[in-house]
């Protein structure tokens, strides 16, 4: 093996973040008093930076990396380059509410950095090690992310919460993999899909017995019932900038993880994971709709709908075709632009001393700023799913692939939760326009957090009119 | 030299109970950190039994990086358990309950 078999220049986007990453952490330490907004200012300079870099290294077909362990293809390069998007803006977002509580610290970025890190690396894997890796990278980051917030109690009750789960969710998928790794002898993604076809009867159970854990460790991640337990807590728990970080990006990771797992890796088990992947997004719909229902709190709320959107994300996965890969790919990106937006609202309209974590703190928003009602509203709207906005567009591509390969009945049934799901988001449209405002605080906030939410909003409104550059971008990603 | 399927099934008891461990523990949070090594470390022993006896070393490789990784999330986890101590006084399961709903 020779260095121009490592094919560096295709990892630069994640050489360039991990160099930048470091080196902020090191600069920061330094820092004086005066010059600490530096460290968020090279911060969204490293994000801009690395989104260029995978725009100039994003390939036509599929290419391999580091001695096979490392894939760069159209999916990885697009799925990228939203996640360093959603950093950008989770990053804009969260630096007013952290400065107003006294947390605003360089680690807070480096460590989102990191994370961000680990979220490509799972993307690009072709290897089980290397998926490993990038699902730690991102998660040790994320519990000190949590953490951060020293003195709140629910917030270190959140992180201790997410650490359990998550460690338990590693070992479960860690297990899995060794029986894979047992069973066809090799790591590597493309080989294991190759020993897959060659492995004899009798030794089939041993696989399915490790795809069951590799699942189950998935579904942790992703927040699928009956593994959703850790969700509603850490969301409720963990300061609003955290949550909107967690909220949005790792769900993108997670349904990168799942394609190579399930799809590179294992797709002649397609019969097999296709039934437990039915069982877990139909509890999913259910528990995360009927649930959310009850929430008084917001950031719980917005928790369950999470879990009902998994349900919905899985559908397209479940269809086991190209096209239905692609709409869950459109769906995920979908759900993230728009919980992204949703916790950008909680965070406007928070201030010191005040989380607005209530449904009740949206009460009257009509009267006191008409313009963040109707964003709120246009984002409601689109996560219950209502024509023409981007969540009915998302919504209707993994359906209409789940109708396309017979199963007809799963579709109707989705249909039926999101129709229960719709409740829930028209209540917050109702509070803000025909209850009374208890507070008419004006709302303020920086130039920079209002223009960036305001783009995030219109973005989602323009998907909607003309979702037809994204969803060509999903279908390209698989090659159609 | 014992067989394959020894290693595979104290892999699976020290799995197993480390699983029951998370989910029946009542007490207290540094058991439940127990679990989690323990649990690692079950899967090592699978990683390792299965380079052995297939003859590849890539497994062997896998249990360093899962090594290191552990490590690193123990620390993480007894700094959460710290801070959570400096803020409840307890590290008692059952006193992490404060969200609900």
């Amino acid at each position: 093996m020779t260095i121009a078999d490592l094919n560096l220049a295709l990892v630069m986007p994640e050489i360039f973040l991990l160099t930048m990453a470091s080196l902020i952490l090191v600069i920061d330490a330094f820092l004086p008093k005066h010059l600490q907004h530096l460290s968020y200012q090279l911060t969204q300079g490293t994000l801009i930076g690395t989104a260029l870099l995978i725009v100039a290294t994003s390939p036509t077909g599929r290419v391999l990396g580091m001695d096979g362990l490392f894939v760069n293809d159209q999916m990885a390069a697009a799925l990228k380059f939203f996640i360093v998007l959603i950093g950008f803006f989770a990053f804009i977002y969260s630096r007013d509410y952290l400065r107003d509580r006294n947390f605003l610290k360089g680690e807070y970025f480096v460590l989102g950095l990191f994370a961000i890190l680990g979220m490509m690396i799972m993307i690009s894997a072709q290897n089980l090690l290397m998926i490993y890796l990038g699902l730690e990278l991102m998660s040790l980051s994320l519990y000190a992310m949590i953490a951060m917030h020293r003195d709140s109690q629910q917030a270190s009750e959140a992180a201790m919460k997410y650490f359990f789960l998550g460690a338990l969710a590693s070992g479960m998928l860690l297990y899995g993999m060794s029986m894979l790794y047992g069973v066809t002898g090799t790591l590597d993604l493309a080989g294991l899909s190759q020993a897959i076809t060659e492995v004899p009867k009798e030794k089939n159970m041993f696989l399915v017995f490790g795809l069951v854990f590799i699942v189950i460790g998935v579904a942790f991640k992703l927040g699928a019932v009956p593994f959703h337990m850790w969700i509603p807590d850490v969301y409720q728990g963990s300061p609003t900038a955290v949550t909107l970080f967690i909220a949005s990006a790792p769900k993108i990771a997670a349904f990168a993880m799942l394609i190579r797992l399930l799809v590179d890796g294992m797709h002649n088990l397609h019969t097999d994971w296709q039934d437990m992947l039915i069982l877990l997004s139909l509890l999913s719909m259910a528990t995360g709709n009927i649930i959310a229902i009850a929430q008084k709190n917001i950031k719980r709320m917005l928790a369950y709908s999470t879990i009902a959107h998994v349900g919905y994300l899985l559908l397209g996965i479940i269809a086991g075709t190209t096209k239905g890969y692609a709409a869950s790919m459109f769906y995920v990106l979908v759900y993230s632009l728009m919980t992204l937006a949703s916790f950008g609202m909680i965070i406007l309209l928070s201030r010191t001393g005040l989380e607005a974590e209530n449904i009740n703190d949206f009460k009257g928003l009509n009267d006191r700023n008409p313009w963040y009602a109707f964003l709120m509203l246009i984002l409601m709207l689109s996560m219950a799913g209502v024509p023409p906005m981007v969540g009915f567009w998302a919504k209707w591509s993994v359906l209409i692939e789940l109708v396309h390969v017979g199963m007809v009945w799963l579709a109707v049934v989705a249909v039926l939760f999101a129709i229960i799901g719709a409740f829930y988001y028209l209540r917050v449209v109702w509070v803000m326009y025909f209850e009374k405002a208890e507070d008419m605080t004006v709302i303020e906030a920086g130039m920079d957090m209002r223009l960036a939410l305001s783009a995030n909003v219109l973005l989602i409104l323009v998907l909607g009119l003309m979702p037809q550059t994204l969803v060509a971008l999903c279908l390209r990603a698989f090659g159609i | 030299m014992p067989e394959l399927h020894e290693f595979l099934i104290l892999g699976a008891v020290l799995f197993t109970l480390s699983v029951t461990g998370i989910f029946l523990n009542r007490k207290n949070l540094l058991v439940l950190l127990m679990c989690v090594e323990l649990m690692l470390l079950s899967v090592n022993i699978n990683f390792i039994a299965f380079s052995h006896f297939n003859a590849d070393i890539a497994g062997q490789i896998f249990v360093f990086f899962i090594l290191t990784v552990a490590a690193a999330e123990s620390a993480i986890g007894l700094a959460i358990l710290v801070v959570l101590f400096r803020n409840k006084n307890t590290i008692n399961v059952g006193d992490i309950d404060s969200m609900k709903g």
